[in-house]
C-alpha cells in the first residue's frame, strides 16, 4: 500500500510539473522583452540572451533539461534576481515555514477549540462567530488587523519580517491572524457539526448509561469519533496555506515566498513561478498523502475496505 | 421481597405535543424477577425503561417516582444518578451495531468501564473481560478483544453488549428490544444467554418487547403499555389465559402462534395513538371493537384489580363474562 501510494505520488508530481512548464510556456508575453528591459539590443544581442537562458531550443528538450535539472536540486536561475531559484527561494523560506507553522496552530488549536466550544454549549454565538469568519477574505482581514492592533493598539508591528525568533515570532501573530480566519471558522464549522452528529449517537448513550463521566464520555467517544473529516478538512486547507500566504505576505510586506511569487508573476520570472507553483503541489500531494494514511487510525472502519 | 426498581405515578411531558409522553406510569421489578414491558413502537416503553437510569428525554417535565436499588432518579443530583448506573442497573440496547463504539476495540470497550469507574488495574480488567466474553458464550475471547466491532455479526456485537451491561455487577437488567434487529435463530441464543444469566447471577430481567407471546413466555409477569400508559399488568399465565384488556386480546390475536394450526389473524385495525393526539377518556377507544360512545371517551380508566390482573378498561368486568361465554378471544 505504501508503494502505491509512494508511486502515485510521484506520478502526480511529474504529470503537475509538465502542465506547470507548458502553462508558463503558452503564456502571453516574452521573457526576452522584460530582461533587455528598455535597451533596445541588436538581433545578434537577442539571439545570444535567447541562447544563454536557452528560449532557442525546442519545448521537449527544454522541459527535459528543467527536469532532469529540478532532480539534480538545479531549479534554473532567477532572471529577475540573478541569482539560482534554489537559493532565491531558500533564503525566503524559513519566514514562510514559520507563517505557515503559527497558522496551523492557530487552525488547529482555535478551529477545533471553539467548535468543541460551540457543540458543548447551546447558545448561538459560535454559529455567528464562524458565519462572520468563514465570509472575511483575508485581504481585507490584513487591513483591519493592522488598523486595529497595529496602528491604533500599537500591540503588533504592521509591518516587515523581524530578526531573531521572538521577534519574528511577534511579527507573525497579525499576519497569521489574517491569513487563517477563514480557515479557522472553516474548522470550527465542521469540528462543530462532526461533534454534533457524534453526540446523538446511540454508542454515547450507551456509555452514557454505563456512568462514564461526562468529560470522559466527550473525549474518548465524542471527540475521538468526530476527528475524521476535522482531519481530512484540516489537512486540505493547510496545505492551501501556502498560496494564501502571497496576499497576506504583500499586505503586510513580509520577505516570504508568498510574495516572492507575486513579483516573480510581475517580472515574468518564469524559473521561480514554476519552482514555486511546484512546490505549493508538492505541499499539497504530501499533506493529503499523510491524511491518507492517517485516516485508518481514526477509524478502522477504512483498513478493512 | 426487594423491589430492583419501583416506578410509581411517572409522568413524562413535553411542550408542543398533544398527550404526555408517560402519563401515570406504575411499574414494579423485584429481585431475581423478569418483567416484560410490552407495547407497539411509540407506546413509551423504551422511554419507560431509559427512566430507570435517569435518562430523561431533553427539555422533559417529570413527575412521580422511580426508586432504583434503594435511590431516588428523578431529579437526582450526578452522584446518586453515577451510583445506579455504575453498580445497581445496566441496559441491553436494541442495535449492537450503533450501540458499540465503531472505532475502538472491543477490549477497550470491554475494559473502559472496568478501568475507570471500577477501578481496576489493566491486568484486571483484561482477565474479566476475557471471562464475561465466555459467560456469554464467544467463541474466542483474547481474538475478540482485539477485534473491531465491524468484524463481528450482529448477534455476536449483541453478546458482547450483554458482557458490556454485565460490567457494572448489575442486579437489574433493562433489556430494550434485545433481538429485535437479529435474525430468528440468533435472537434465540440471545434469550438464552439472558435466561441462563439471570438464574446464575439473580439478576432483575425488565423486558422490553413489542412480542407479547414472547414476553410471556420467559418472564414472569408482563405490563401491557399503550399510548403511554399501563393498559394491563399480570402474571404471565394469568395474561395469555384471561386476557382481560381488549388491547391485549388484540395484542396475542394479532401475533402467529409457534405452535399449531394457524388461526384466522384479527390484527388490531387503525394506528397507535401519535404523541400529538390530544387523549380524552380511554385511549384505546379509537381502535376498540367493544367502544362505548359516551362512557369510553368521557371517562378515563384507572388499573383495577380484577382476578390475578391488573386492567385500565371501564368494560373489564363485563367483557370478561362475555369471553368467558365465547371460550376466550
Ligand atoms: S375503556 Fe372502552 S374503549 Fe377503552 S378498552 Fe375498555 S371498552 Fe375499549
Amino acid at each position: 500500500m505504501w508503494l502505491r501510494r509512494v508511486g502515485a505520488m510521484a506520478l502526480t508530481l511529474l504529470v503537475t510539473s509538465f502542465l506547470v512548464f507548458s502553462s508558463l510556456y503558452l503564456a502571453p508575453g516574452d521573457p526576452v522583452a522584460f530582461l533587455v528591459k528598455g535597451r533596445s539590443p541588436s538581433p545578434d544581442q537577442l539571439a545570444a540572451i535567447r541562447h544563454e537562458y536557452g528560449f532557442d531550443k525546442p519545448f521537449p528538450v527544454r522541459y527535459w533539461d528543467w527536469l532532469t535539472g529540478m532532480l539534480h536540486g538545479d531549479f534554473g536561475q532567477s532572471y529577475q534576481l540573478h541569482a539560482s531559484v534554489a537559493s532565491v527561494i531558500g533564503s525566503r523560506l524559513p519566514s514562510t515555514l514559520l507563517l505557515v507553522g503559527l497558522s496551523t496552530v492557530l487552525i488547529v488549536v482555535f478551529g477545533v477549540g471553539l467548535g468543541i466550544f460551540g457543540a458543548l454549549r447551546k447558545g448561538k454565538g459560535v454559529v455567528v462567530l464562524v458565519t462572520v469568519g468563514a465570509a472575511v477574505p483575508s485581504f481585507t482581514a490584513a487591513i483591519v488587523l493592522r488598523s486595529v492592533f497595529g496602528v491604533r493598539l500599537g500591540w503588533f508591528p504592521t509591518v516587515g519580517t523581524g530578526s531573531g525568533f521572538g521577534d519574528e515570532l511577534h511579527h507573525m501573530v497579525l499576519p497569521a491572524v489574517a491569513l487563517t480566519i477563514t480557515f479557522m471558522a472553516l474548522v470550527t464549522r465542521v469540528t462543530r457539526a462532526s461533534m454534533l452528529e457524534e453526540l446523538g449517537r446511540e454508542h454515547v448513550e450507551v456509555v452514557t448509561s454505563r456512568g462514564l463521566s461526562r468529560s470522559t464520555v466527550i473525549r474518548r467517544h465524542v471527540l475521538r469519533n468526530a476527528l475524521g473529516p476535522v482531519v481530512t478538512v484540516s489537512g486540505l486547507l493547510i496545505s492551501g496555506l501556502l498560496v494564501s500566504t502571497a496576499i497576506v505576505e504583500s499586505a503586510f510586506g513580509m520577505n516570504g515566498v508568498g510574495s516572492l511569487l507575486v513579483t516573480s508573476v510581475d517580472h515574468m520570472d518564469f524559473p521561480v513561478v514554476q519552482a514555486i507553483v511546484l512546490l505549493v503541489v508538492a505541499t499539497f500531494v504530501v499533506v493529503n498523502t499523510v491524511v491518507d494514511l492517517v485516516y485508518p487510525l481514526i477509524d478502522p472502519r477504512v483498513r478493512a475496505a | 421481597m426487594n423491589t430492583l426498581l419501583d416506578i410509581k405515578g411517572l409522568t413524562v411531558a413535553m411542550a408542543g405535543l398533544g398527550r404526555p409522553i408517560l402519563d401515570e406510569v406504575s411499574l414494579a421489578v423485584h429481585d431475581g424477577e423478569a418483567v416484560a414491558l410490552v407495547g407497539e413502537s411509540g407506546s413509551g416503553k423504551s422511554v419507560t425503561a431509559r427512566t430507570a437510569l435517569g435518562l430523561f428525554p431533553g427539555g422533559a417535565t417529570v413527575s412521580g417516582s422511580v426508586v432504583v436499588g434503594g435511590t431516588e432518579v428523578v431529579a437526582a443530583g450526578p452522584g446518586d444518578l453515577r451510583r445506579v448506573r455504575t453498580s445497581v442497573a445496566s441496559m441491553i440496547f436494541q442495535d449492537p451495531r450503533a450501540g458499540v463504539n465503531p472505532v475502538r476495540r472491543i477490549g477497550d470497550f470491554l475494559t473502559e468501564p472496568l478501568r475507570r469507574i471500577q477501578g481496576r488495574s489493566k491486568a484486571e480488567a483484561t482477565a474479566q473481560a476475557l471471562e464475561l466474553l465466555g459467560a456469554v458464550g464467544m467463541p474466542d475471547p483474547p481474538r475478540h478483544l482485539r477485534q473491531f466491532p465491524h468484524e463481528l455479526s450482529g448477534g455476536m456485537l449483541q453478546r458482547v453488549m450483554i458482557a458490556y451491561a454485565l460490567t457494572a455487577d448489575p442486579r437489574l437488567l433493562l433489556c430494550d428490544e434485545p433481538t429485535t434487529a437479529l435474525d430468528v435463530t440468533t435472537q434465540a441464543e440471545i434469550m438464552a444467554i439472558l435466561g441462563r444469566l439471570r438464574r446464575d447471577r439473580g439478576l432483575g430481567i425488565l423486558l422490553i418487547t413489542h412480542d407479547l407471546d414472547l414476553a410471556a413466555s420467559v418472564c414472569d409477569r408482563v405490563y401491557v403499555m399503550y399510548a403511554g400508559r399501563i393498559m394491563e399488568a399480570a402474571p404471565s399465565a394469568a395474561l395469555t389465559s384471561v386476557p382481560r384488556h381488549p388491547y391485549t386480546r388484540g395484542l396475542l390475536g394479532s401475533a402467529p402462534p409457534l405452535t399449531g394450526p394457524m388461526p384466522r389473524l384479527a390484527p388490531i385495525p387503525g394506528a397507535p395513538l401519535g404523541l400529538a393526539e390530544a387523549v380524552s377518556g380511554c385511549p384505546f377507544a379509537a381502535r376498540c371493537a367493544h367502544v362505548v360512545p359516551g362512557l369510553c371517551d368521557a371517562t378515563t380508566p384507572t388499573l383495577e384489580r380484577h382476578g390475578d390482573s391488573q386492567v385500565a378498561c371501564l368494560r373489564a368486568a363485563e367483557l370478561i363474562d362475555e369471553t368467558q361465554g365465547e371460550g376466550l378471544r
